[in-house]
């Protein structure tokens, strides 16, 4: 037992690996927030009036509600006077025309996290929009892309050049009344990544955003819009990072997901935002409200997630299954380690005939973590046939962690079949000892027998990305057990 | 090749082995019998460095090194192997993974190169024949829904491939069919030369009908009460365990 315990806090210690700050200059807004800062992102961004009008309802109807203490996450009271809601890498022009107007020091930032922005040197059929804090400082393959009538730019861009359809889509997914962190989002998200592709296109490539928070004492409020138009399919990346700071930050972002008939969206996350340190101090937190609209008849919506990073994070990708015969998927990774905190699921909403949803929700807690998943299927009384089906399992390692599980089944159909499987297990001294007796390294055991449990979400990862997710979630356990 | 000397070992205070002394040359065959409890697992255990394990006296060497100060990956990958008796399931890990990964693990620790996978894989191919396996089962995932036999099958298969100098079964005669019995100990016999030495655990005699020990012990709480050639696993096979217990210990 006790060489248990002894080899357990050993294995827990790891070093994140994308602490580090890069020093460049910004224009950052100061901390506060006021109708006169919505104003001014607002400004600085050039928007049309109905961004802004949009903007400033969300802030009105933000002040009337209340932070939301529903989920079993625990933080200190946030202060929201205290944080910028602005953040940008000072540029000589107005804004990067091409790569070649990037500041060197952020494509460094970039490459130094792996992720190289010079096109040429990309990895085959990966389109990138690198977000900076607050803004967009570079997209890649945008050429490309165009030729086949897709647009894929940053937010910003997007209200500039597309208006139309950002007021069409813009909060008819998620509208800012729909939650405290959603509503802050709509009045002061400053960027993200746009999405549209066209009828019965395929996107010949990846598209991904990586979003990476520098700046100190700044919130990251990123909005993510994507359309699928009839006969569509895009697949989806999206990756984040931040620096060790002892302090808590906060990102709050909205994902938009619409598809239209027969249309396919698969997006795939891989979080890794700082976690803080081993005593829980610092960290990111990640109260982000993803979902997207089946609209049209059999379209597919599929969210994969491997969330290893964030002092909390908080989020439900969910999918609201409006057309007849859509389909609906939720696979998620959570590993919450050292003093880390989860509350993450989904909710799978069927209102069409003969809708399907699946989920599958693998949970990992170590150290002190805590780790829930929470997720509702709801079956309207129009939605005949539809069916679900749920397995939920978690892994303790450990006798001080946590893995809770809330379940919410609403049924108003009777054709419906709503399956539920969830187990709990310990991470076995047994699996670790048939391994090592293998001649197995014990860091290596445990790393097997993880993504071993992880396998039937890992699986649904584009190639690149789950490698990367299998090293992860290696190295966010090394040293704990041995 | 391995010596134990007065070995002393407690399980939570409690002791189990009470001055074992045995020592195995390259090439021998000891058969250790004895009824449940006497302490032939927890030898296995303590042999392979499971934790758990409070050695309290006594040294246990391996070509000549102190064993019990190393880890148990350390001591696999200088080629001590145990036939579990219960073996692990791991669930998303599948059979040719583990074996490969095990393989190059020793390989490393040898300071050689990874095998070739097409190499690796006719050498698996040829063992899953002497033990009549279909290849399908290195695509399942290590023991997940195997039955007792597959699972016994699958210990003596990663012996085959990883090739031990020192192999412990430990009760891998259990839950076997005669013939499933036969194909293990077919395997065994295989492997068997004049530097590889095993220590098969049973509780019968009858898996020792098909591998000959050059020695068999009888383990009686916690000590080697009686140890002879194979005619002694015969013995005990009319006599029972019963005598034991009403027999005065002589060392």
């Amino acid at each position: 037992m006790n060489n248990e315990i002894k080899s357990l806090n050993k294995l827990l210690k790891t070093e994140y690996q994308h602490g580090f700050v890069t020093s460049i200059d910004s224009d950052t807004l100061p901390v506060g927030l006021n109708e006169q800062t919505i104003r001014e992102i607002s400004k600085r961004k050039n928007e049309p009036p109905f961004m802004l009008e949009w903007r400033l309802k969300a802030y009105a109807h933000w002040l009337t509600l209340e932070e939301p203490h529903w989920s079993t996450v625990q933080h200190p009271p946030i202060d929201y006077q205290t944080i910028s809601y602005y953040s940008a890498p000072k540029n000589k022009s107005d804004g990067p025309k091409s790569l070649e107007d990037v500041d060197p020091e952020l494509l460094k930032t970039y490459e130094k996290l792996g992720i190289p922005l010079k096109e040429q040197a990309l990895l085959a059929g990966v389109a990138v929009d690198a977000v900076f804090d607050s803004v967009s400082v570079a997209t890649t393959f945008k050429g490309k892309l165009k030729e086949v009538g897709i647009i894929f730019c940053s937010f910003s861009e997007a209200v500039q050049e597309h208006p139309e359809l950002v007021k069409a889509y813009l909060g008819s997914v998620v509208p800012y009344t729909d939650n405290f962190f959603a509503a802050l989002n709509a009045a002061v998200f400053s960027d993200g990544s746009f999405c549209y592709i066209p009828k019965g296109v395929r996107c010949p490539m990846e598209l991904s955003t990586y979003f990476r928070i520098n700046a100190v004492s700044t919130g990251q409020f990123e909005r993510t819009l994507i359309i699928a138009d009839e006969g569509s399919y895009v697949s989806y990346l999206e990756g984040c990072t931040a620096p060790m700071r002892d302090e808590n930050q906060l990102h709050a972002a909205v994902v938009e997901l619409i598809a239209l008939e027969k249309a396919t969206i698969k997006y795939s996350t891989v979080q890794n935002w700082y976690p803080g340190d081993e005593d829980g101090k610092g960290g990111i937190y990640n109260f982000v409200t993803k979902r997207g609209h089946c609209r049209g008849a059999r379209s597919k919506i599929s969210w994969t997630q491997v969330e290893t990073g964030s002092a909390i994070t908080w989020k439900y990708p969910s999918v609201i299954l409006e057309g007849d015969d859509s389909v609906g998927e939720f696979y998620s990774i959570a590993l919450t380690n050292h003093h880390q905190q989860a509350d993450t699921g989904t909710k799978m909403i069927h209102i069409g005939k003969n809708t399907k949803s699946t989920i599958i929700a693998k949970g990992i807690a170590a150290g002190f973590a805590q780790n829930a998943y929470r997720g509702l299927v709801r079956v309207g009384k129009q939605a005949e046939n539809a069916r679900n089906y749920t397995q939920c399992d978690s892994l303790l390692m450990g006798s001080q962690c946590g893995a809770h599980t809330f379940p919410y089944i609403e049924v108003k159909n009777p054709t419906a079949k709503v399956e539920h499987e969830a187990t709990t297990s310990k991470l076995s001294e047994d699996q670790l000892f048939y391994l090592q007796q293998r001649g197995i390294e014990s860091d290596d055991a445990v790393s097997m027998v993880v993504n071993g449990f992880c396998k039937a979400v890992m699986k649904q990862l584009p190639m690149e990305f789950a490698v990367e997710a299998q090293k992860l979630l290696g190295l966010r356990l090394e040293g704990s057990i041995g | 090749m391995l010596d134990i000397h007065n070995l002393h070992v407690t399980v939570e205070g409690k002791p189990i082995l009470n001055g074992i002394s045995l020592s195995i040359k390259p090439g021998e065959i000891h058969a250790i019998m004895g009824p449940n409890g006497s302490g032939k697992s927890t030898l296995s255990n303590v042999l392979t460095g499971r934790s758990g394990y409070e050695v309290v006296e006594g040294q246990v060497t391996y070509e000549g090194v102190d064993l019990l100060d190393q880890s148990p990956e350390a001591r696999a990958q200088q080629g001590i192997f145990l036939a579990f008796q219960y073996p692990v399931e791991i669930p998303g890990v599948n059979n040719i993974y583990l074996l490969k990964a095990a393989y190059n693990a020793r390989r490393k620790a040898q300071g050689l190169k990874e095998i070739d996978a097409y190499e690796f894989l006719e050498w698996v191919k040829a063992r899953l024949q002497w033990l009549h396996m279909d290849e399908q089962f290195l695509y399942r995932d290590v023991n997940a829904g195997f039955s007792g036999g597959e699972k016994k099958r699958n210990e003596i298969l990663q012996m085959l491939v990883l090739e031990p100098q020192l192999a412990i079964l430990d009760e891998t005669d259990s839950g076997l069919d005669i013939d499933a019995l036969k194909v293990v100990a077919e395997g065994v016999n295989r492997l068997r030369d004049s530097h590889r030495s095993f220590i098969v655990i049973t509780h019968y005699q009858r898996l020792l009908d098909y591998i000959i020990p050059d020695y068999v012990h009888v383990l009686s709480e916690g000590r080697i009460i009686k140890s002879g050639g194979s005619e002694l696993a015969h013995e005990l096979e009319k006599t029972g365990y019963g005598w034991i217990t009403n027999t005065e210990v002589t060392s």
